[in-house]
């Protein structure tokens, strides 16, 4: 990508990203911590965009905003007593160091190989594409997606069904 | 100013990677450990995309596909994870990780 454009939307979306995340990490309050959690989602939705992904960055905002972090948003309300704080356990320390060296590995690795770039430009219409592979080529896992959303589903309500709630109304 | 190429969008995933990945281990509410693996997931979609997007491929879309079904099993996870925080709390009363022994001898 070489126009100033894109240049300058993707530091400005990947200091937003990183930024939200570390944060997400630092702040002690749980409803702080998930409000900075959309923020980054946001963010990520961004780089989809700059990336020419728009179905992903559609998905990205409708799911990971609008579903997963309502539900984290929910499970934080619904365990009032236990506590909002975001503190971290006696891990603290190993599980610092033992990030610090995934990311610094991944960062080498990603600097140090040389990957096959290809010069073609971004993609246009990507929606249209997916959906033909989804329907086509990948259409089992496709439904044995459907059928994974179901049995989530069905488990959760399950497992939160209050006791004595097994005779639905006559 | 420089062109933004590959390495800097693996940069991006990968930190956020390892900030899922210290919440996950290090935080003691069940829910901020929820919350590290999201992040994962993000940091590991945005690298699929970014591949798809610039290495070279005879089907470069296939990337997009497995964002989706990653997407699709994150929303399942965390419908039955988030289940299995409230039922924890039901029974004991706390979803601190550290206090989580019941299988502890």
């Amino acid at each position: 990508m070489e126009d100033t454009g894109a240049v300058v939307a993707f530091w400005i979306l990947a200091a937003i990203t990183v930024g939200a995340a570390l944060g997400v990490a630092a702040v002690r309050n749980l409803i702080h911590s998930v409000v900075l959690l959309i923020v980054s989602f946001a963010g990520v939705a961004g780089l989809y965009i700059t990336l020419s992904a728009d179905f992903i960055a559609v998905v990205q905002i409708l799911i990971y905003i609008g579903a997963i972090a309502i539900l984290i948003i929910f499970a934080i309300v619904l365990t009032p007593r236990a506590g909002r704080l975001n503190q971290e356990g006696f891990m603290f320390l190993p599980a610092l160091v033992l990030a610090a060296l995934v990311a610094g590995t991944m960062i080498f690795v990603a600097f140090d190989t040389s990957w096959a770039i290809s010069e073609r430009e971004g993609f246009e219409d990507t929606a249209t594409a997916i959906g033909d592979l989804l329907l086509g080529k990948y259409a089992l896992p496709f439904e044995i997606a459907s059928v994974l959303l179901l049995s989530a589903i069905i488990g959760a309500i399950l497992l939160v069904r209050p006791e004595g709630a097994e005779e639905g109304p006559e | 100013m420089d062109s933004v190429n590959l390495e800097h969008f693996l940069v991006v995933g990968a930190v956020l990677f390892a900030i899922g990945l210290y919440m996950t281990l290090a935080k003691r509410n069940f829910v901020g450990v929820l919350i590290g693996i999201e992040l994962m997931f993000n940091g590991v979609n945005l690298t699929f995309i970014s591949f798809s997007r610039f290495v070279e491929s005879a089907e470069p879309l296939n990337g997009h596909i497995f964002v989706i079904f990653v997407i699709t099993v994150a929303a399942a996870e965390a419908a039955v994870a988030l289940a299995l925080a409230v039922l924890l709390y039901n029974l004991r009363d706390t979803i601190d990780v550290d206090r989580m022994d019941l299988l502890k001898w």
